[in-house]
């Protein structure tokens, strides 16, 4: 292959480096009006009055909009496919606030200071009531956190408000107790996931105004354009047509921007006085106003035998959804969605859950999505298992991992169609020296070094549920347009599918030109999540690709008068097996203009029934100086099975990406609050994510299998590139100093606490 | 309050609130390139020169600037994409967002650094995070970029 499998730099790289405006606030107008939000001080309470009076009055102020001011009909800002899963609790502002930092008060003016100073002549009188802050006490709480009478679910997800509940989840099959009675050994344990924050480093934003028809344009840096455009009309009450969303490059987003956090505020202050307004959160509000990854508590049961089959498997699950439960229902589920697969020679599966409203700030998508935390809780124990059994931890999975061909308990019949994950553990032993150095060796001065492993999997896509549509145009010079509504968020994704078209077109990649992120000139996309675009616009563009060129053919051997069997496509001509040809420009020129009337184009929806899981095999090795309980990480192994790999230097960057995230989920990230429940971490002076100086070695190796059913044989990479690093670090350590650290994150702290119980 | 400075190697005398930071002192002037994400000099993605040295744009005040002498990624431009051409062919801009202030101090290191290893590349850099690319393909680019070997 010409294009595909090879590391072909980023169609926007050298402009997005060197620092070309191209995102959003970049583009925004200069005379846009700076919206600020004033926010709620108390984690639960209820504006008893408010004064604006004051700051109307002030100079250059354009409007404050209060509770009173603003549509009253309920939505979710979780950015997924309609129905949405997520429970309508918000309001663009509510009467009720539900934890620190949540909006009270809407400001808008001619400058950053005008707005900041009218929020401070803004007084609100609140009732304070008393927050659930403890998520392990939300259930059954004496407050509730949505007492609401039009709280609104799409369809059931186990919410019972009354109970704080915003989302139940079971999923089972055969009888686990009965299974756990049979098993020789069971061992379990009890795991805390914190809380992450995204912490991309382009804040959230978006700017707005009106076009010259009168709709709303909202330029946003989101990950789900589309779903920004139905939630904006939904909460605005105006229709979908109304609404345009554009995505310029995004400086990132991890998950956090398929939650719509900014867009509806600088959106209903250009509906209100028709003026362009921008809203730019800093970095305190990033952290203290938006997402995080969910917190969870996680029981985890593992029955197997004497030889290490595992015979049954039971994840209990508590997610901590903050006070709007954005993803609340769908992380849960994923939980188990991406654990029980991975072993499927169990007999009984059993996965539980609730996700409980308390009043911090809310949780969401973050990449890995549920599986990350579920991938902590499993691995942790399935390593405990492997102890207690005596066996190798490596040589446990690779007697249970399912195999190609192969179906798991709670797959509904699917057979498996790729997975080197075999092969991914027996390369990741290599890399790492496992043989030599598992479990631990004291290299003296008090220090251990040990090494730790965990595998994973994620999806690609979202079965039946996902679809991405895409338009190849050959156009009037013979160049092409490939219109997608995939979402690049910095990933690569124009340029991989770009890739593709080539690879398919025959043609150089500068001959297609990929246009993307337009909700009124894009075809359909749900956007930039549940690692969907290589492997649902990839499939859609090698579809459309492979039309395209057919039409082209069809067209080119009428021009030559032959029949369609006797031509080819190749370069940049259509010629046939005797040597007449016919260039795609000319081509182009007879179809478009003058007499053709026919310009060739071709359209393609694809979604897909199967969500083929892509897998990671991670090795941590570790050095522990027993003195101190200070851990380094000296070595991060990640072998990978993405199917095919489509640009080898862009998903490398995926994976080294993730497994640094991962990274700093085991041994530096907490999202924590003080006693009130205000957010202590809200800036990089608390929140820690990692330097260059705190990632050690990570190195990645590749093991390709072949996905039938993906583009040239892809799966997703995105996000399952996110979950070794938590139980594999907390292996090593145990396995070097003996402390078991389920509270994430590992601290020196709790591991020289840890050993003083030894 | 007025003040007069070297920008890009141009003279320039702009008008300055005294509490205005010189990060958007910049972007107010059509500088885009120059990018804030914390607002607390932790992130290093405002990196400019200020007199040749690497300086944190969004917490200098624009006052200080009276006088000295501003070089943005857009006042070097051969130089920059000459590392970014290293940068993009490993894929590890990612997002992009972090680059100009990164790539200006990977500038600077190379005008002030002979021959680093690689743990003073890590050192010199540590200051400019990045949450797309766990920083591996940075320092492969960097090295290559230094020609002082590859990790």
């Amino acid at each position: 292959m010409k294009r595909v499998g090879h590391s072909i730099r980023k169609i926007d790289g050298l402009m997005i480096a060197t620092g070309k405006p191209v995102y959003t606030a970049d583009l925004a107008m200069k005379n846009a009006l700076v919206v600020k939000v004033l926010r709620s001080p108390h984690a639960f309470a209820k504006i008893v009055s408010m004064d604006t009076t004051g700051a109307e009055k002030l100079e250059g102020v354009e409007c404050i909009l209060t509770y009173k001011d603003v549509p009253n009909g309920r939505f979710t800002l979780a950015g997924q496919s309609y129905p949405e899963p997520s429970p309508y609790d918000r309001l663009i502002l509510d009467e009720i606030v539900r934890y620190v930092g949540d909006e009270v008060a809407i400001i808008a003016a001619v400058d950053e200071k005008t707005a900041l100073q009218a929020m401070k002549k803004i007084k609100v009188e609140y009732e304070v009531w008393e927050p659930v802050l403890d998520f392990e006490q939300a259930l059954g709480h004496a407050s509730v956190v949505h007492p609401e009478e039009d709280l609104y679910c799409n369809f059931d997800i186990g919410l019972q408000k009354d109970r704080n509940v915003a989302s139940s989840s079971k999923e089972e099959v055969g009888d686990v107790e009965e299974e756990f009675a049979r098993c020789s050994v069971v061992v379990e344990d009890v795991y805390y996931p914190q809380a992450q924050a995204h912490a991309m480093m382009e804040t959230y934003r978006a700017f707005t105004y009106l076009d010259h028809t009168g709709r709303l344009v909202v330029v946003s840096s989101t990950q789900v354009p589309f779903h920004i455009k139905r939630q904006l009309a939904r909460a605005l009450q105006i229709p979908a047509t109304k609404v345009r969303v554009i995505k310029p490059r995004i400086g990132g987003g991890f998950g956090g921007k398929q939650t719509g956090s900014v867009e509806v505020f600088a959106g209903i202050v250009t509906l209100k006085t028709g003026k362009p307004a921008i809203i730019i959160y800093d970095r305190k509000e990033t952290f203290s106003c938006t997402t995080s990854r969910h917190a969870m508590r996680l029981k985890v049961r593992v029955g197997a035998n004497q030889d290490g089959i595992i015979r049954a498997i039971d994840i209990e699950a508590l997610s901590a959804t903050g006070a709007y439960g954005e993803h609340a229902a769908t992380v849960l589920s994923c939980v188990g969605h991406y654990t029980l697969p991975l072993y499927n020679k169990t007999k009984a599966v059993r996965f539980t859950g609730n996700a409980v409203y308390t009043n911090k700030m809310p949780a969401g998508a973050f990449r890995g999505y549920g599986a990350t935390q579920g991938t902590f809780a499993l691995e942790s124990t399935v390593n405990k298992l492997a102890e207690k059994l005596g066996l190798d931890p490596t040589e446990v999975r690779l007697k249970n991992i399912s195999k190609v061909g192969e179906t798991y308990l709670t797959g509904q019949g699917v057979l498996l169609g790729s997975s080197s994950l075999e092969r991914c553990i027996e390369k990741g032993k290599e890399l790492i020296g496992w043989k030599e150095k598992f479990p631990c060796r004291n290299i003296g001065n008090n220090k251990v070094r040990a090494v730790g492993m965990a595998i994973t999997m994620q999806g690609s896509g979202i079965a039946n549920i996902g679809t991405a549509s895409v338009e190849l145009r050959l156009n009037d010079d013979g160049y092409f347009t490939l219109l997608s509504g995939a979402t690049d968020m910095g990933t690569g994704c124009d340029t991989i599918l770009t890739q593709m078209a080539a690879e398919i077109l025959e043609v150089p990649m500068e001959n297609i030109v990929f246009n993307a992120g337009d909700t009124d000139t894009s075809p359909y996309d749900p956007g930039s999540y549940a690692s969907s675009t290589t492997y649902l616009a990839g499939t859609a563009v090698v579809k459309a690709a492979e039309e395209l060129k057919q039409k082209i053919m069809d067209q080119g051997a009428k021009f030559l008068g032959v029949s369609s069997q006797d031509v080819e496509m190749n370069g940049l001509v259509v010629r046939t097996f005797r040597g007449q040809e016919i260039s795609l420009a000319k081509i182009a020129e007879l179809t478009v203009l003058g007499t053709g009337k026919l310009q060739l184009v071709s359209y393609v929806t694809h979604g897909s029934e199967i969500s083929p899981p892509p897998y990671v095999a991670g090795f941590a090795e570790v050095e522990v100086d027993q003195e101190t309980g200070k851990v380094e990480l000296i070595d991060y192994v990640a072998v990978v099975d993405c199917g095919t790999v489509i640009n080898p230097n862009l998903a490398r960057i995926q994976v080294e990406g993730g497994i640094a995230q991962g990274i700093g989920m085991a041994l530096y990230e907490e999202v924590t609050y003080n006693e009130r429940g205000k957010m202590a971490t809200n800036s990089f002076m608390q929140y820690k994510i990692p330097c260059r100086k705190d990632v050690g070695k990570v190195r990645v190796a590749f093991e390709e299998s072949f996905e039938p059913s993906g583009p040239f044989g892809a799966k997703s990479i995105g996000e399952v590139v996110a979950n070794t690093p938590p139980p594999a670090i907390v292996h090593a350590v145990y396995n070097a100093v003996g402390v078991r650290i389920n509270h994430l994150p590992i601290t020196p702290e709790k591991i020289y606490m840890g050993m003083q119980k030894l | 309050m007025q003040i007069t400075l070297t920008i890009n190697n141009k003279l320039v005398t702009w008008d300055v609130e005294k509490d205005e930071f010189l990060a958007d002192t910049l972007r107010a002037h059509g500088l885009l390139s120059v990018k804030k994400a914390c607002e607390t000099s932790c992130c290093g993605l405002c990196t400019v020169w200020m007199d040749e040295k690497s300086v944190l744009s969004c917490t200098i005040l624009s006052i200080r600037a009276n006088g000295k002498k501003i070089t943005t990624i857009e006042g070097v431009p051969r130089e920059a994409e000459e590392f970014a051409r290293v940068l993009t062919a490993e894929g590890s801009e990612q997002c992009g967002f972090c680059s100009p202030g990164f790539i200006m101090n990977v500038l600077a290191m190379k005008n002030e650094l002979v021959n680093p290893s690689e743990e003073e590349i890590i050192h010199y850099l540590t200051g400019n995070l990045c949450r797309c690319t766990g920083y591996m393909g940075q320092l492969r680019a960097v090295k290559t970029f230094l020609g002082v070997g590859q990790v």
